[in-house]
């Protein structure tokens, strides 16, 4: 480490003003600052603040951290709806891996280069720092999105979400809207064929060529896929192989979906990680939970055969989909969720009732989360406005009440 | 204001779209095909030119309680010849345009000029601002149009545009750019680049 250090140091002045590479400082300080916690407090105040070492891009790794189970998931969830789409009786766990890992590879990589290189080039025009505000946006897309989106589409909706949801609105910590979410809206309606249907949640290709590539006529849909589309009284989901899917399997996540967002289970790891060091709030976290289970009841209350969706139980309308995961990591990103703490719980609680509200009464989208999140994503600074303004005429009161008394 | 100026400047410094943010609706609603598009901003130009005129000559006795009516007279009288004659010569365009030719009345635009200028000035003068700024607008509904229909259905007027190797190679059309959000997002980037260029109209 303490070799890194010193190689910092000696290259540093080629980055100062009048030195070689100046044109590049604001790359070189977005390193520096991600492989070392800045010394440096605010220069205005002197002495008095100080620093501490959990800034943005520490707290962008923990994320990245909690991602990772649902990441790992992902690649053997992709390779194993793969061999079961082959007809396989034998999963071999490395294979598995390896195919998912090979398959997902470009895209997080692409995800990666677009958005950074826009933020880079922004950071730069605009003389600021880097504000790695990418680095779990870049993870998050390829997890949302079929495993198999091609490369150019979301190269095209990154560059999109990053400029038009984030840089037009001055960069990280002030976009409105969660970016993620934007490069997925932009996807799901540019390019509905490529977001959506029966074709495209199994991946069907060979990587790198590895593996065996699928027949053309394949075709399998999620399970929120086939509610969308049913018409009879009686809910039967199917797996890739034509066995029943339990709520068991839907639980750990052995469906075909998106690449990361499949397992609750792991869902519920990655939870527990961004609770316990404190990166996420477990309000809004919690009431969004409570409101789909609430809304999932009503509507199984009120069960009908014109909204299939409303046979499943509250639970399972938790497990399937992208639910949790919008929960967990899309809902509870800090900068575009309500910031007062009885805004947190409207928040929450509206985010689930949206999503089972749009994936059960809406047949045209078979999943709510995503524009359930982008929707509440739009009021959250109206919710605050209501709560500190509620506050601040309860103590308006209060304090005439008290004026008039003496 | 020489006539000159008054007929040029809102093409760029005093555009009535991407300056004085006027008229957005058409421009959501008719630009996903660059020919309604052309057509609208034909329509406009025309409406607003002889209104200019016809408010312009008889600015002097319309009293004041009730020229807003009287534009609106004047208005809707040039609107259903417009509409009348696109129906005639033009029927599936408009069919297209549908209620927007109609809507052309409570274009924000035409009230704006009847009383900020043909009010005031004499017919001449009036007649080049209705036809500058009704240009000024047309320019913005085309390349809006341009663009949502070359990126949106990959054809230009109809013609097809995009090759069909391209097609082959696994390029798709964009669905986003068909739907009414993205006429917003395309207006955005024309003021974004227009305002680069215009640094004194950044605010």
């Amino acid at each position: 480490m303490a070799k890194l250090r010193k190689y910092l140091d000696r290259i540093k002045p080629n980055f100062e003003p009048g030195g070689k590479l100046h044109a590049f400082h604001s790359v070189f300080d977005g390193f520096e600052t991600f492989l070392y916690t800045p010394r440096t407090t605010s220069a205005l105040s002197g002495t008095v603040h100080i620093h501490d070492s959990i800034d943005s891009k520490r707290t962008m790794i923990t994320v990245v951290m909690a991602l990772l189970p649902c990441f790992i998931f992902g690649m053997y969830n992709t390779g194993y709806q793969h061999w079961l789409a082959l007809g396989a009786t034998e999963f071999p766990f490395w294979e598995l891996m390896l195919y998912g890992f090979l398959t997902i590879l470009p895209r997080v990589f692409v995800a990666y280069l677009v958005g950074l290189g826009i933020e880079f080039a922004f950071a730069q025009a605009k003389k600021e720092e880097i504000q790695e505000g990418f680095l779990v946006t870049g993870l998050l897309v390829p997890m949302i999105c079929p495993a198999e989106i091609p490369l150019w589409m979301l190269a095209l909706a990154v560059a999109f979400a990053v400029v038009f949801a984030k840089e037009a609105f001055g960069g990280t910590g002030y976009n409105v809207l969660n970016v993620a979410l934007v490069t997925r809206a932009f996807l799901f309606f540019a390019y509905p064929v490529q977001m959506s249907g029966d074709k495209v949640y199994v991946a069907s290709g060979a990587p790198f060529g590895f593996g065996t590539p699928l027949p053309d006529a394949f075709s399998c849909a999620t399970p929120l896929g086939q509610i969308a589309t049913q018409s009879g009284p009686e809910l039967v989901l199917t797996g890739v192989d034509g066995r029943v899917i339990d709520t068991w399997q839907a639980f750990l996540g052995l469906i075909p979906g998106s690449f990361g967002e499949t397992s609750t289970l792991c869902v519920l790891i990655g939870a527990v990680i961004l609770l316990g060091t404190g990166m996420a709030s477990w309000r809004i976290i919690l009431s969004v939970f409570a409101g789909g289970l609430f809304t999932g009841w009503i509507a199984n209350e009120f069960a009908s055969q014109v909204y299939p969706g409303s046979y499943l139980n509250p639970l399972e309308q938790l497990f399937l989909g992208g639910f949790a995961f919008a929960a967990v990591f899309m809902a509870s990103d800090p900068v575009t969720a309500a910031r007062t703490t009885t805004g947190k719980y409207i928040y929450g609680f509206m985010v689930g009732v949206m999503a089972v509200l749009i994936r059960t009464y809406n047949t045209g989208y078979p999943e709510g989360a995503m524009l359930a999140v982008l929707f509440m994503n739009c009021f959250a600074p109206l919710i605050d406005y209501c709560v500190v303004h509620t506050n601040m005429n309860r103590r308006t009161r209060r304090l005439t009440s008290k004026a008039s008394r003496s | 204001m020489s006539n000159k100026s008054v007929f040029f400047n809102p093409f760029s410094k005093n555009n009535p779209v991407i300056v004085q943010i006027l008229g957005i609706c058409s421009v959501l609603a008719v630009t996903a095909k660059l020919e309604p598009a052309l057509v609208m901003g034909l329509s406009v130009i025309t409406v607003l030119a002889f209104s200019n005129v016809i408010i312009s000559l008889i600015r002097n006795t319309i009293p004041t309680n009730i020229r807003i009516i009287v534009q609106l007279v004047v208005v809707a009288g040039l609107v259903v010849i417009v509409s009348q004659l696109l129906e005639a010569y033009a029927y599936d365009v408009s069919k297209q345009l549908s209620v927007f030719i109609g809507l052309i009345i409570t274009n924000c635009i035409l009230m704006g000029r009847l009383e900020a200028f043909a009010m005031a000035n004499r017919p001449w003068p009036s007649f080049l601002d209705g036809v500058g700024n009704g240009i000024g607008y047309a320019i913005i509904l085309v390349i809006v149009g341009f663009f949502r229909e070359l990126l949106g259905s990959g054809t230009l007027l109809g013609f097809q545009v995009v090759p069909e190797c391209a097609y082959e190679a696994g390029y798709v059309n964009n669905g986003l750019m068909i739907l009414p959000p993205m006429a917003l997002i395309v207006v955005a980037c024309i003021i974004w680049v227009h305002r680069s260029y215009n640094k004194d109209l950044q605010e």
